[in-house]
């Protein structure tokens, strides 16, 4: 019998799907410990002053009421800031909760009430009576562009744009030219579950704590750091993750809370936020853009300025690439670049999806189809003749970039050729139809992870690393490349992650984790493959003397010769040979400093292309997307239907953020007044239709062994613009203040 | 949220005197609105009164020929139930305009007149809001106020009542029966609702315990010649920036008879009969339609982030009545969505 053995680029379903769907998957704020006090969090009305009283009396009188945790009773932690830095920390100085009687912005969380119930801790913080002195706050991004200023390097990541060339020269040189302003609004990433830490603890400052997070080494450093705990003491698990896109990279303040109540209270503790809670932390940072692009008489750019001012709060420089990728995307000598922040009374934006680039590509995409309308060509046919072959901006050759593919297929699937460029000229009825498209870059990138890969005794692998899957399907490949490494059905191996006590990895972000954990994987069990070679040679296995692991060959559930498949020996019996009860093999160690300083040879980037058509009502201004095709080049794709998901996704989301999403701000309070999901819109099914994912043949051997280069972004970008395209295109209207909502079309 | 007592009333008059004997209570339908309200400290009754034993949930037809919808009759029981969409399409379209299939579920029609107000600040204790905390201010005026009121607004408060059923049973001149401590009443549909005036705080003109227990709707539904038009954010589970009620009954080219009504443009489901008047007799026209909308915003004040509610109402009305004309109703625009170019 021959067992599949083959997985990596065959659409295989969730491995974790039974445990969602059946209700055993487990989320953090599911574990019912014994013993368990429930916090609820205290949040502050007002956005800038003190807190001048508290008056915990009349809750602490409550019976079932265990404590009040607020500045005035939280016991001394950490001094030094970089104690409260966690991994993904820009630079600053990080919000420390319950710190001080500062407040710092609206929602900051000011104290924690500890009750044996949800529901009293519940009550008791909606009677917990609070005086504030407040102070005049600033929030308007418009009103303190004056103030902006260029960031450091801050975040780990991050790099200031580079400006090359002389874009005043190229400007000049341009026959077309364009200009325009660009903005949207804060964005939160409101996944489905809230945030929520459930501590469980077991004595003598031993905590397990089950947290959602994006990083569970990364909430482990925090709490170890904050208060003071051993690795031990600190065990942090996050199995299942209800959504993240980036909200669950940094640790969250209700993990502070829930370990500063069960170490205080020696008890177990869950603090579990509520929906308009989610708006009280990270987001992504409103952001104005200006683009000015110039382009010769051929059609090719002369010139690129790319320039934005985002928010940041007053305590940390938050920073993404939002302007970087206008000096790579297209081909282009001058190309002047500039990112700047201003301080406000909010708390630091996040990484929210494609953090940067998202943004980026709205100015960018959009000032290219003006462009492309002002140099009277194609907007397709612009693209095409300003592609870059070269990343100009890093001096580099692309390790492999197949986005011609992208355009001509995602055309095709389109009708692309079908489109008339006049603006209002397709009709559907009474409809207009707009056609337009946009597209995008993102960084390939890999971190170094570890992985462990045991087998045992009935032929079943485990393959652990301490990474998360917050929905996008690591589980699953990570399944397959392990089961294709050495030769196993899925049905017998188990990928294990999320927990601290695994073998280490970095948070689940930048659309890495494919790449980093997938290469952790295939290097773990091309250990244990090694391990079981010798195995194999010390039972005096003839056909294995003197063979070497390039030899061999796993498939069918055994380890065979490549020169003669007969000879084969099955993986089972050489574990039960041994007289362990498994065997298993770590991959090498974390590469050392040396490594991660080697310049790079080339540069690595997904990219994608999007096309969009939209039917506007003339006369009420209603918009529906009715189809998108999105044609994505991310190397190799493991699994092509939660990659498809993935794309699915990251189309829906760019269609929120061109049509819908928008935290909006009452700068008198200082305060996000749409906080719940009634009033924050995102789509529903009805108002998406056809979605058409391609991914185009792209084969890259620089990025990684696996060639894979992350699908977890790269989808979303151009979709927004690509949309607002269209619209441009169906109504001649060029809204450039996203979302484009009823009343910006009237 | 606030600790509460709960009952389960086995009778109308049982509630009633229930609610009479605390000094907070409140009666509890489907819920739908009530403990979102409660959860975010908006209300805080001490006690409820659950209505489902109550046998308020009948849908039957009335001697005159019309039809009586119980108070505990589901949102959706309602909208799908034969007579309703047969006779009263106008009024099962609106229903199913609203909400999500969970809700509908759920929320019962009574409950429905009851829904308070979306607005961002009512919703928000760390702001001030007249309709929660009666001379605290209005924050929507001069903040936020793109989902708010154009008409009938006063200085204390310019927030909408949320319904879509409302807007219809508006336009069909239903009528509200209720049952309160001094006996059994009615009140037309168009009394139920209040502006706001100086007491944002009460919503509609029901007194002290009194609980509502049916509803009528008169025998003509017009059921061929009807448009509930929703425009909104999104194409479902989202209010109403502005709903247009249209029903007209024909005669060849001419309008014999015409109900209109707003959602999402006032404190009250807003039923215009001057605009009415203007389209009896007249033709079913684009240019009596654009003359009754002028009619129904004449008067009409935006807010800054709501002023683009006059012109959309306006466009809203005359598309309406185009579509019940034409008998091409549909909920919302969204109908064009299979075809293809």
């Amino acid at each position: 019998m021959t067992l599949q053995t083959d997985y990596i680029g065959k659409p295989t379903n969730r491995v974790d799907g039974p445990a969602k769907v059946l209700g055993t998957a487990k989320y953090a704020a599911e574990f019912n410990v014994p013993n368990l006090l429930y916090g609820y969090v205290v949040s502050s009305p007002i956005t800038k002053g003190n807190i001048t009283k508290i008056d915990a009396a009349p809750v602490l009188a409550l019976p079932g009421v265990h404590r009040v945790f607020s500045h005035e009773n939280v016991p001394s932690l950490a001094w030094f800031d970089r104690s409260y830095k966690d991994d993904v920390a820009p630079g600053g100085s990080p919000f420390r909760p319950l710190h001080s009687a500062e407040i710092k912005f609206s929602q900051q969380p000011v104290a924690l009430v500890v009750a044996d119930t949800f529901e009293l801790a519940r009550y008791a913080a909606s009677i917990l009576h609070i005086e504030y002195e407040e102070e005049a706050h600033e929030t308007e991004l418009a009103k303190h562009l004056d103030e902006a200023y260029q960031p450091g390097k801050g975040k780990t990541g991050y790099q200031p744009p580079k400006s090359r060339g002389n874009f005043g020269r190229g400007w000049a040189q341009g026959v077309a030219h364009m200009e325009g302003q660009y903005s949207h609004h804060a964005q939160h990433h409101n996944p489905m579950e809230m945030f929520a830490s459930t501590v469980e603890w077991l004595g003598d400052k031993k905590l397990n704590v089950y947290d959602k997070t994006q990083g569970a080494f990364n909430s482990q450093q925090y709490i170890m750091k904050v208060f003071g705990l051993s690795k031990e003491q600190a065990r942090v698990v996050s199995k299942y993750t209800g959504g993240g896109f980036g909200s669950g990279l940094r640790p969250q303040y209700q993990l502070f809370m829930a370990v500063l109540a069960a170490l205080e209270l020696e008890r177990s503790v869950r603090v579990s936020l509520t929906r308009q809670q989610m708006f009280s932390f990270g987001h992504r940072p409103e952001t104005l853009q200006h683009v000015a692009l110039a382009a010769a008489a051929d059609g090719s750019l002369t010139g690129i300025n790319h320039v934005a001012v985002a928010e940041t709060s007053q305590f940390e420089d938050f920073t993404e690439n939002v302007v970087g990728w206008s000096g790579t995307l297209y081909d282009c000598k001058n190309v002047q670049l500039d990112y700047r922040l201003a301080k406000l009374d909010v708390f630091t934006p996040l990484d929210m999806r494609a953090p940067g680039a998202a943004t980026g590509s709205i100015g960018l995409e959009i000032a290219m189809d003006e462009m492309a309308y002002a140099a009277g060509l194609d907007p397709l046919e612009f693209r095409i003749r300003n592609y870059s072959d070269f990343d100009q901006a890093q001096n580099l050759p692309y390790s492999s970039k197949n986005l011609r593919a992208c355009y001509r297929e995602g055309a095709a699937k389109f009708g692309w050729e079908r489109r008339d460029p006049r603006p209002g000229s397709m009709r559907d009825g009474n409809l207009l139809v707009g056609w337009g498209m946009g597209g995008g870059i993102w960084d390939a990138q890999k971190q170094p992870a570890q992985a462990q890969a045991s087998l045992d005794a009935d032929g079943h692998l485990t393959v652990s690393s301490g990474s998360n899957d917050i929905g996008t399907g690591t589980y699953t490949i990570m399944t397959q490349i392990a089961a294709e490494s050495l030769g196993l059905p899925l049905e017998a191996v188990t990928f294990v992650l999320g927990d601290t006590e695994l073998p280490e990895a970095p948070v689940q972000g930048g659309s890495w984790t494919a790449a980093s954990i997938g290469t952790a994987v295939q290097e773990a069990c091309a250990a244990l493959g090694e391990e079981l070679l010798k195995q194999a040679q010390k039972m005096d296995h003839a056909a294995f003397k003197g063979v070497k692991i390039d030899d061999v060959q796993f498939a069918n559930g055994q380890m065979r010769l490549r020169t003669d498949l007969t000879q084969a020996v099955v993986l089972r019996d050489l574990v039960q040979a041994s007289g362990q009860p498994k065997i298993e093999a770590k991959n090498a160690k974390l590469p050392g400093l040396i490594d991660m300083v080697k310049p790079p040879k080339y540069s690595m980037h997904a990219h994608n292309a999007v096309f969009a058509e939209v039917k506007v009502d003339p006369d009420l201004g209603t918009v529906h997307v009715t189809r998108v095709v999105n044609a994505v080049a991310a190397g190799r794709i493991v699994n092509p239907k939660t990659a498809r998901s993935q794309v699915l996704g990251s189309v829906v989301w760019g269609i929120s953020m061109a049509l819908m999403e928008e935290s909006v701000m009452d700068h008198r309070f200082g305060r996000f007044m749409n906080h719940n999901y009634a009033e924050y819109h995102i789509p529903v099914n009805a108002d998406i239709h056809d979605i058409d994912v391609i991914f185009v043949h792209e084969e890259d051997a620089e990025v990684n062994p696996l060639g894979i280069k992350g699908l977890g972004e790269v989808g979303l970008l151009g979709v927004a613009a690509a949309v607002c395209n269209a619209i441009y295109h169906a109504t001649g209207k060029r809204v450039r203040d996203l979302p484009v909502t009823i009343d910006k079309l009237l | 949220m606030n600790s509460f007592t709960f009952t389960q009333a086995p009778a109308v008059a049982a509630a009633v005197q229930d609610n009479l004997a605390h000094e907070d209570a409140a009666y509890i339908g489907g819920g739908t609105n009530l403990l979102d309200l409660m959860k975010e400290n908006v209300a805080r009754p001490t006690h409820l009164i659950g209505l489902k034993k109550t046998g308020l949930a009948a849908i039957e037809s009335l001697p005159d020929g019309g039809l009586r919808l119980g108070a505990l009759a589901t949102n959706a029981d309602t909208a799908w139930h034969p007579d309703v969409e047969k006779r009263y399409p106008l009024l099962s379209q609106a229903v199913l305009a609203g909400a999500s299939p969970q809700l509908r579920n759920m929320a019962t029609d009574g409950g429905n007149l009851m829904q308070r107000t979306r607005c961002y600040y009512f919703y928000d204790l760390a702001t001030p809001c007249n309709k929660r905390e009666p001379g605290s201010g209005c924050s929507a005026i001069g903040g936020y106020n793109r989902i708010h009121a154009i008409l009938g607004t006063s200085e204390s408060c310019i927030a909408t009542h949320p319904s879509d059923m409302c807007v219809a049973l508006a336009a069909l001149a239903a009528t509200v029966r209720v049952s309160g401590p001094h006996g059994e009443r009615t009140i037309a549909f168009g009394d139920f609702h209040r502006l706001p005036g100086d007491a944002p705080e009460r919503d509609n003109t029901l007194e002290p315990g009194e609980l509502i227990t049916g509803l009528d709707l008169p025998a003509k539904g017009f059921e061929k010649n009807y448009s509930y038009l929703k425009l909104r954010d999104r194409t479902s589970y989202a209010f109403a920036l502005v709903s247009v009620a249209a029903a007209l009954e024909l005669d060849g080219d001419t309008i014999k008879d015409a109900r209109l009504a707003l959602g999402g443009v006032a404190h009250k489901p807003w039923r215009d009969p001057a605009a009415e008047a203007l389209l009896i007799g007249q033709p079913a026209t684009a240019d009596t339609f654009r003359r009754a909308a002028a009619q129904v915003l004449e008067g009409a004040q935006g807010y800054g982030h709501n002023t683009f509610k006059i012109e959309l109402a306006r466009r809203a009305i005359v598309r309406a009545l185009k579509q019940a004309t034409e008998m091409t109703q549909r909920t919302d625009d969204n109908a064009f969505l299979n075809s293809n170019p």
